[in-house]
């Protein structure tokens, strides 16, 4: 069964595409770069623009495209256009949410994106949880594997979409049919799922007094990894019926609950953890336990909730 | 699927929660139950506290976002009227 590998495949190739800089230690910013470098952020959707562009002159390659001046000028009107609204839309952005910070999580390359799926599915061999720092700044995704990247959980994010709105498909039991309003629904449903999660845990670490680094964004990541687990979920449910949904999910969920204790254990929990700078909580140490475990303990129940209904 | 959440309800929860958390009102209701502005809020050190942490958060809630409750309130007011 290859069509819900395809999807999963597809999303993940796009970031084999991903121009590989690796000269600095942080990350390129290219988007300061010329136009010409600007196109290879763009990559993906920049070739798909030309390929039909060019098909329209009678198949020739893409090389041949700039021969002709009418097809020419029109790429570079409309990618002055494609600009203006970047830049209406960056200005427009980076007045809620800082750019730099949210291009940290997104500075993944292949080997970080295997390896950390590996430790998402089978934690327990995994020695070392701290995340380096590298001159007080945490290290990008590139280089530390227990940094969070909010790469992964996009892509499992849309990934268990469409998973969802395929499983109806394939099963051909009692299950509601596939019908379109069925992606938006458990695309809303799930999203929604995320903010009520990171809204829960923003509240208990204020609440609790508890001063950690862990950004919105950290618990956005964090609490997107369980994607992953789902969609593992999902498939063998598919794949080997009901039995092999319920062996999946005690894998998933032990694997992600963890993770997830492991992780969190670094931040939250600075006692126990050998770098202890002053990330103190007034709160008694239990509590930031019952939160790290309540994190923990929600995982299972939201792949549960959230997947039982496509392998009925 | 059984709780299917949509943007909607997430937006309509936000703002009910919201006008219930800034409809508290201080002097009937939280000094009668001990949560009002002249109790508990003393701690400067590093230990605040659940309860302080709390009345904070409810004191800054009602007064960030008394304004923007009133008018967004209008917006849905007009919208249900007209849309029900």
């Amino acid at each position: 069964m290859d069509l819900p590998h395809h999807g999963y495949r597809a999303s993940k190739s796009r970031g084999r595409s991903a121009p590989p800089n690796t000269d600095s230690v942080l990350f390129d910013d290219t988007s300061s770069a010329a136009p010409a470098m600007n196109s290879q952020g763009y990559y993906t959707p920049g070739y798909n623009m030309e390929a039909p562009a060019s098909d329209m002159q009678g198949g020739a390659a893409v090389n041949n495209l700039f021969t002709d001046p009418m097809a020419n000028a029109a790429v570079m009107y409309g990618s002055s256009l494609a600009n203006q609204g970047k830049d209406m839309v960056n200005k427009e952005i980076s007045r809620y949410m800082s750019m730099n910070k949210l291009k940290y999580f997104f500075a993944v390359d292949t080997r970080y994106v295997m390896k950390k799926l590996l430790i998402l599915m089978f934690p327990y061999t995994h020695q070392d949880w701290e995340v380096r720092y590298h001159r007080d700044t945490p290290l990008p995704p590139r280089q530390d594997v227990n940094a969070p990247d909010l790469y992964i959980p996009t892509m499992a994010f849309i990934t268990y979409i469409l998973l969802a709105g395929m499983a109806p498909g394939i099963q051909k039991r009692v299950v509601p049919p596939f019908s379109p309003e069925v992606l938006g629904l458990c695309a809303s449903t799930a999203l929604v799922w995320v903010i009520i999660e990171v809204l829960v845990m923003l509240l208990s670490l204020y609440l609790l007094t508890v001063h950690s680094d862990l950004s919105t964004f950290d618990l956005i990541a964090y609490s997107g990894y369980k994607y992953v687990g789902m969609i593992f979920t999902v498939l063998c449910g598919l794949l080997f019926g009901s039995d092999g949904y319920f062996v999946a999910l005690a894998w998933s969920s032990c694997a992600l609950m963890f993770f997830i204790v492991r992780s969190l254990k670094m931040k939250i929990l600075p006692s126990l953890s050998s770098d202890s700078m002053g990330t103190g909580s007034s709160a008694k140490p239990q509590f930031r336990l019952y939160i790290t475990v309540a994190t923990a303990v929600f995982q299972p129940i939201i792949i549960y909730w959230l997947t039982s209904h496509l392998v009925r | 699927m059984l709780m299917a959440f949509t943007l909607y309800s997430l937006i309509q929860t936000a703002i009910l929660c919201t006008n219930a958390i800034a409809v508290l009102h201080e002097e009937r209701f939280l000094s009668k139950i001990g949560c009002g502005v002249d109790q508990a809020v003393g701690g400067f050190g590093d230990d605040p506290g659940v309860k302080a942490q709390i009345l904070n958060l409810i004191r800054s809630v009602r007064t960030v976002m008394r304004v923007p409750l009133i008018i967004v309130n209008s917006v849905s007011i007009v919208l249900l009227l007209l849309f029900g």
